[in-house]
């Protein structure tokens, strides 16, 4: 842990998702915000990579870095009025009420964190079992209800997304009157 | 019916064809010289190669650096060697770092320069005719010299582009193509980034791709460009799943997210995974055309509809660019094809003769091969008929048979019989089960073609294939 390259590692990592995160709030065009945002989740990949916490870094790419931000750039392809300037917002001060919150809840853990038994000598002979196994077993195991709850939700959403964009027996019966052909028909 | 040819052809090209010799007829009309000059040389290389064998059987190259077929005892052997120097832990994993690298690069990049010309060739073959054959012997040097015409090409930039985005995604979309590289085992230990989590890192890193796409196509500040992009996002969106889906089946019977453990397993088994899931192999193959952008499901950059899709607007070395990485994407997916579904570098022991990389070198051919053969065969698919393919058929599909190898996977743990006899008689079932759900439910959703009634495709103004028309000419 104290050699020097994850030494570099960190700051590097660290200084590109900081700056990742401030593109996101000091650019003006909106797509640029969200690669911005890309970065530094990738950052934060990185981050996780130097904890030797590898599920977890691949998983933040894979749901983050991958998923997440296509979801955003099609909520912006989707959004009329996407050029816009991505300037003033009457959300400024909630967002920093929030944003507030967040790091005052970081700066309180890491303050109450013993950091005496998590470095040095102490980390060293701490041992660092197989993450993926260790994660998958207490999934299955002693946090089964709570994996059980999430899957039930996301199921939920899956449905509830069906549900608003199900095409009823009605509409569709209204729509195949209005094909090509027909009209061409009624012409 | 060939003999009517042979006496009239009906083309130039035809009458070409015919004219061409055969391969009895080339040895026949050789002189005798060259022949005898090739048979020494044919002896030589048996010489040379049952040398080899009797080297590689007596067990004298185990494990020793000139232990050619492995080629991680190589740079194994230079670490220890730079370890005993003494010179610090870093330069050894420099070095080692620094080999693997150059390695996976001067690979991918040599095959680059020559797949070009193979797909083009291959692609004539199947459109009978003859492909680049003038430039070099066989045309060969063809790549090097479009390379050259695209470097000497203008560099343009749309009034009105993301100017700053614009020159990002050549080079953006290189990295997840050569990324992918990194964990696929050439050889036991040979592989640059044996991680244990893989298989993961696999699919994360090719969900990387599409930003650089999506860039491509925003950036350009041109219609087509932001249509092939927007057709990509939700290709990626929806064909991911899938992807996903089928690799669960593998995790699921080798109980490993690394690729090295995957390939070993299936070593170990004297199996391949392809013969118990062949349905997930089918899905992942599917899938990832589609991820990649290959016939038949090239719908992001389809020529006929919207000029180049996502990269319209770049010319020179850069549409190059894009070009070559599409070519490394499909070699990639060869690669990860064959290590999931195909045995990766294993050949039922046969990797004890040939050099392992050599077997997963021809897998991946065969895999590009395939690619394509399809490119050359089936049309483009439309968009709405992907996505269709993707939500209503591969991901319920796919669920059905992630459960039913995991019931699989955990009776194969359970049962104490031979592990080949349990895993035939749960390839048998799942080919069985493949047929009759695919049936199933291709019944359910509506793809069957009707039996017993004409299929032939007419003429008709509405939009849309042959249940369209058939459906226009039974209700007039």
């Amino acid at each position: 842990m104290e050699s020097t390259g994850i030494i570099v590692a960190f700051w590097v990592l660290a200084a590109v998702t900081v700056a990742g995160a401030l593109g996101v709030i000091v650019s003006r065009d909106l797509l640029h915000a969200i690669f911005f945002l890309i970065l530094s989740f990738l950052g934060m990949a990185g981050l996780f990579i130097t904890l030797s916490a590898d599920f977890i870094a691949v998983a933040q790419v894979l749901i983050y870095a991958g998923a997440i931000s296509v979801l955003l750039v099609f909520a912006v392809m989707l959004t009329p009025l996407v050029s816009r300037d991505n300037g003033n917002s009457l959300y400024v001060a909630p967002g920093a009420l929030a944003g507030l919150g967040l790091a005052a809840l970081v700066v309180f853990v890491a303050v109450d964190t013993e950091w005496a038994q998590l470095s040095g000598d102490a980390l060293a002979a701490r041992s660092f079992p197989d993450t993926v196994a260790t994660i998958g077993d207490l999934l299955l195991g002693r946090y089964v209800l709570a994996f059980e709850v999430a899957s039930i939700l996301l199921l939920f959403a899956l449905l509830g997304a069906i549900v608003l964009v199900h095409e009823r027996r009605a509409d569709a019966a209204a729509g195949a009157a209005d094909t090509p052909a027909n009209r061409e028909e009624a012409a | 019916m060939s003999s009517d040819v042979k006496s009239r052809p009906a083309t130039p090209m035809l009458r070409e064809i015919l004219e061409q010799p055969t391969l009895l007829g080339g040895i026949r009309s050789t002189p005798l010289p060259v022949r005898l000059g090739l048979a020494v040389f044919a002896l030589g290389f048996l010489v040379v190669n049952v040398a080899i064998g009797v080297l590689v059987v007596s067990g004298r190259l185990d494990g020793h650096w000139y232990d050619f077929r492995d080629l991680g005892n190589a740079t194994a052997a230079l670490r220890s060697w730079l370890d005993d120097r003494d010179l610090g832990p870093w330069l050894s994993y420099w070095v080692t770092a620094l080999i693997g690298g150059v390695g996976i690069l001067s690979f991918v990049g040599g095959v680059l320069l020559i797949g070009t010309w193979v797909e083009r060739r291959l692609l004539a073959k199947f459109q009978i005719r003859r492909g680049p054959n003038r430039v070099g012997p066989f045309g060969l040097l063809q790549p090097l010299a479009d390379a050259l015409k695209l470097i000497q090409k203008e560099v343009l930039i749309p009034i009105g582009a993301d100017r700053k985005l614009f020159f990002l995604p050549p080079i953006l979309i290189f990295i997840p193509a050569m990324l992918g590289w990194g964990p696929v085992p050439w050889a036991p230990n040979m592989a640059y980034l044996d991680v244990n989590v893989g298989l993961l890192y696999v699919v994360a890193i090719s969900s990387l791709a599409v930003l650089a796409i999506f860039i491509a196509g925003w950036s350009s500040n041109n219609h087509y460009a932001l249509l092939g992009a927007m057709r990509t996002v939700a290709m990626m969106v929806s064909y991911e799943i899938p992807v996903s889906l089928s690799l669960l089946s593998v995790v699921l019977f080798t109980g490993s997210l690394q690729l090295s453990e995957i390939v070993a397993w299936q070593s170990t088994h004297n199996t391949w995974l392809a013969m118990i899931l062949p349905f997930s192999l089918f899905t992942f193959f599917f899938s990832s055309t589609a991820e990649i952008n290959r016939t038949p499901n090239d719908i992001a950059e389809a020529e006929s509809e919207i000029v180049a899709g996502f990269h319209t607007e770049y010319s020179g070395m850069k549409a190059g660019l894009f070009l070559a990485v599409e070519l490394g994407n499909a070699l990639l997916v060869g690669a990860l094809v064959s290590t999931f579904f195909l045995g990766g570098y294993s050949l039922f022991g046969l990797e004890e003769w040939i050099p392992p990389y050599l077997i997963l070198f021809a897998k991946i051919s065969a895999v590009y091969f395939l690619f394509v053969w399809l490119r050359g065969t089936l049309p483009r698919f439309r968009l709405d008929q992907l996505m269709g393919y993707a939500w209503k058929f591969l991901i319920p599909l796919s669920i059905a048979f992630v459960g039913i190898s995991a019931v699989e996977a955990s009776i194969f743990a359970r049962v104490d019989a031979p592990g080949l006899i349990v895993l035939g008689a749960i390839g048998i079932v799942n080919v069985v089960l493949t047929f009759v759900l695919v049936r199933a439910w291709a019944r359910v959703v509506g793809y069957e073609v009707p039996r017993g009634e004409d299929t032939r495709p007419t003429l008709t103004t509405a939009v849309g294939g042959l249940r369209a028309a058939q459906r226009l000419r039974v209700t007039p």
